[in-house]
């Protein structure tokens, strides 16, 4: 059920690697260029709307906008959607943007936190106004998490953050950890909104709009810590038999799922060490062009070209901090995700076991006629419905899931080799203009010569 | 000061420039106008240079290294490497160089010419020997002297002290010199028989020994000054540069770990695989291109290295003129007080203590004749002492103007050859960062095609 999308037109530079290219339910396209020129923009959609073709492609995708479908979708990362303009006419576009800033600490007599200012600003009926501020601290975000697993058991649930990061960390709370944290948390709340069928989860929208008092007093309902607990033991005891009798398609999954998770954990370890040696490259480095500027200090002859030596090593120095910041900003966060969203799809792949191992059992029962066949019967129709809806979700979250994650890596891989493209143009431009002012500083000096 | 024994090797070259009346020389005095012829001709010539040998061109190679086993002088068996020394001599009309002589020689033996030239040539900045262990080395480069990367840099480091010999206008004549170029067996026992060890100063080994020079010429204080500067600061730069070239290394080679992985991460893709196996080949290649770099910068350091140990050299001259001056004002004060005893004895005024004096006090007058005696001898020694101390004057003049004439020559040389290091420094920079852009250049397309 896929969604035709109008072709886009090019994408501005702005863009970062970490979201991929969005387009919205609708199938309209990102315009690039700030909101600055939204009234010529406007005139060009108005064009658009004129031709037939379009608006049928536009209704079509308006019917597929209900719970059931699922089109495989990108989601805008949280820069791109700032590009995007809101239509009246087009409530399919893309119409719910969070931001996540002002880390702020708190403390109590009991513990200290961190809360987090969220402002989404909307333009949905549903939604009491059109821009909510709110305080969230990361338990909320948990809260969350868990009430869309628990809704949407074999639906891919975007990941958050760790907990917290054991190695390496003295303090809970260094101001790196934090942003990076920051930045994770509104990934995590975006992709959720451009999710097609999450976007209306009714948890979401109150833990984007309401207040305090009013998320705890939520919280409070809906099934209780141990009957989830018990709900947990179960699973663990059945999803061992949903394992024998999974469909092809899903054994395929898995093996996918598998070697996808070994290898980005292993890149993800790569790019961190990489990072790591680069840092360890600009210390040393640092300390290597002042040795020439001391040496310029004794000898006469040679005070320019040394101090030129240096000059270039610190610019290479520049050039490497830019580079090692493009890869902490492009690469290693969205590696990272990844590796995130494989623990998260082997959860995925465990609650559809789960699911289709409640069936088997009740199957195995009617068999062995252990209870009431009537009863049975009627139990297994309705498992049986509930087993499709779960692979039928999995399957389509999974194709659209496949198709961000390609566009994510492709994204952050082709960012990260611009980096270093430019990093090496930056150091070849400065040594060649130290060649040059050399070649320059000869012939002068074979001018002064000349009686 | 008596003349030494006519040595008949020593007649056959040319002498060395030296300072007249060099304490235990024992050398000729006499050969001051072959001297001279020799040092107006030769001028820095780079490679090709003219010496006393048929006044030929010659060019010189260390083109080969052996490993060898042999007996040391305890008779145990060790190992070590030799090198082919290659010298031609170039005909003036058509150029062709015609192989003249090839001889192995070891490490030790360049050591032994090089001391044999510290002694008779004092007042000259004497090249260096490359480093006898690898030091300044970052983790992948081997300390092993045997390693064969270390062996191939000795080898360039030997033919360039061979060719800084051969291109100077004073020493390229020396005799020894000449003949460890072409005589293979026995030419250590000719050097010994020089006895250049019996001439050596001892007290110029004696690094930590002070000595309290009231009046050293000002140029050479600076010049220690300035050679320890260069030698501190070289020493740094060479460590951190090593830092560097690890990190750098680092940084490459985990790169590679990529390339394994996007390989057999695209075995599950169907669209990405293609794209993540041909980019994962570049960053094997982008791993792997560091290797010929950092062996690129080797060369740099080595160039440097050079220099580092050619403030060793300055030293040895500066200490040299502070020797003889020390000398010379050790000379000076001892006639001084020679002199001030026979004026009190003369005229009977006792002002200087001597043991003599005391003890006439003490156990009565000398008489005048042994006073005469006594003086007559003290007359002597004056005039003794004021010859020495004119030809330790002339000495040391002489030194100063000549070892001033060689310390201006190195400083253009160094000038020259520095800058050269540094400017292929950046070509080097130039040329890995030119390979840098091609590789994620090409990477980069990979990733956009995934």
């Amino acid at each position: 059920m896929e969604g035709e999308r109008p072709a886009s037109p090019a994408r501005s530079s702005g863009l970062p690697a970490g979201g991929a290219e969005g387009d919205s339910p609708g199938g309209g396209a990102p315009f690039p260029g700030s909101s600055g020129s939204s009234t010529l923009l406007q005139g060009e959609v108005l064009d658009l709307d004129e031709d037939e073709d379009d608006l049928e492609v536009f209704s079509k995708d308006a019917s597929l906008m209900d719970m059931n479908s699922f089109s495989p979708m990108m989601p805008t990362s949280p820069l791109s959607m700032i590009n995007q303009i809101k239509f009246e006419d087009e409530p399919d576009l893309k119409d719910l943007f969070i931001t996540v800033d002002e880390p702020e600490s708190h403390v109590t007599t009991i513990e200290t936190f961190i809360t987090y200012r969220i402002i989404t600003k909307t333009s949905r009926g549903e939604f009491d106004s059109s821009e909510f501020e709110v305080r969230r601290r990361y338990q909320d975000f948990l809260w969350l998490k868990g009430k869309l697993e628990e809704a949407h058991p074999t639906l891919i649930i975007p990941p958050l953050p760790e907990k917290f990061i054991v190695k390496g960390m003295v303090e809970r709370f260094n101001d790196d950890f934090i942003e990076t944290r920051r930045k994770a948390l509104q990934k995590f709340l975006n992709r959720i909104a451009d999710h097609p069928t999450l976007t209306f989860n009714e948890d979401f929208k109150v833990f984007l709009t309401a207040q305090a008092w009013e998320l705890s007093s939520h919280k409070k309902q809906g099934p209780g810590l141990l009957s989830r607990m018990g709900q947990t033991v179960r699973a663990v005891a059945s999803s061992m038999r949903g394992v024998k009798n999974r469909p092809e398609e899903f054994m395929e999954m898995n093996n996918f799922i598998e070697i996808f998770s070994q290898k980005i954990n292993l890149i993800d370890k790569i790019s961190q060490r990489i990072y790591k040696e680069e840092r360890e490259y600009l210390d040393e480095m640092k300390e290597y062009g002042p040795i020439y500027i001391l040496w310029s200090a004794s000898e006469e002859d040679l005070v320019d070209t040394l101090r030129n030596v240096a000059s270039c090593i610190d610019r290479c120095c520049k050039a490497t901090e830019k580079r090692m910041s493009g890869l902490s900003e492009a690469l290693l966060p969205v590696v990272h995700e990844y590796v995130l969203y494989s623990e998260m799809l082997m959860g995925v792949m465990k609650r559809r076991d789960q699911i289709q191992a409640e069936l088997d059992s009740k199957v195995e029962a009617l068999t062995y006629k252990k209870a009431d066949t009537d009863l049975l019967t009627e139990e297994i129709g309705k498992l049986e419905d509930k087993v499709e809806c779960a692979n039928n979700a999995l399957k389509a979250d999974w194709e659209r899931w496949k198709q961000n994650m390609q566009n994510d890596i492709k994204s952050a891989f082709t960012d990260m080799a611009e980096e270093n493209i430019h990093y090496y143009e930056q150091c070849l431009a400065t040594w060649e203009s130290f060649l040059t002012s050399q070649t320059d500083l000869q012939l002068e000096e074979a001018s002064d010569d000349k009686p | 000061m008596e003349p030494a024994p006519v040595d008949p090797e020593r007649q056959l070259q040319p002498a060395p420039i030296e300072p007249l009346g060099l304490p235990n020389s024992g050398l000729e005095a006499a050969v001051g106008e072959e001297a001279e012829g020799a040092r107006d001709a030769g001028s820095g010539v780079d490679t090709m240079t003219e010496n006393n040998f048929g006044l030929k061109k010659i060019e010189i190679s260390v083109s080969e290294a052996e490993k060898r086993t042999g007996r040391n002088a305890m008779n145990m068996q060790e190992t070590y490497t030799a090198y082919l020394i290659e010298t031609r001599s170039v005909e003036h009309t058509d150029g062709q160089s015609v192989l003249t002589d090839s001889l192995w020689r070891r490490y030790s033996e360049f050591e032994l010419l090089r001391n044999y030239l510290l002694v008779y040539y004092p007042h000259i900045v004497v090249p260096p020997l490359p480093e006898k262990r690898a030091e300044f080395v970052w983790h992948k480069l081997s300390a092993d002297n045997m390693d064969p990367d270390f062996v191939e840099r000795r080898r360039i480091g030997l033919e360039n002290f061979l060719l800084r010999i051969a291109s100077h206008p004073i020493l390229c004549r020396d005799k020894i010199f000449y003949l460890f170029l072409t005589q293979e067996g026995n030419w250590k026992e000719t050097v010994n028989e020089t006895g250049f060890q019996l001439k050596a100063d001892s007290r110029l080994k004696a690094l930590n020994a002070t000595f309290r020079v009231k009046n050293p010429d000002k140029r050479f204080t600076e010049l220690k000054h300035y050679s320890d500067e260069l030698q501190s600061v070289i020493s740094h730069l060479l460590r951190v540069r090593a830092r560097v070239a690890d990190r750098l290394y680092g940084v490459y080679k985990v790169h590679g770990n990529y390339g394994r992985v996007f390989s057999e991460w695209s075995a599950i893709e169907k669209e990405m695989g293609d794209g993540l196996q041909s980019a994962g080949h570049h960053m094997d290649v982008y791993a792997s291109s560091i290797d010929d770099i950092l062996e690129d910068e080797e060369h740099y350091a080595d160039q440097l290295k050079e220099y580092l140990f050619y403030a060793e050299a300055l030293r040895a001259v500066c200490r040299k003129h502070e020797l003889m001056q020390y000398d010379l004002e050790m000379a000076a004060q001892d006639l001084a007080s020679k002199k001030q005893q026979c004026e009190e004895l003369a005229t009977g005024t006792v002002r200087t203590f001597s043991l003599k004096g005391m003890t006439t006090k003490l156990f009565g007058q000398e008489t005048p004749e042994q006073r005469e005696a006594r003086i007559k001898v003290l007359e002597e020694q004056i005039n003794e002492g004021e010859q020495q101390l004119k030809s330790k004057n002339l000495e040391g003049r002489e030194f100063v103007k000549n070892a001033w004439a060689d310390i201006e020559r190195f400083k253009e040389q160094k000038n020259r050859d520095l800058k050269e290091a540094l400017i292929s420094y950046a070509v080097m920079q130039i040329s890995m960062c030119k390979k840098g852009i091609q590789i994620w250049t090409n990477a980069k397309e990979c990733f956009s095609k995934m």
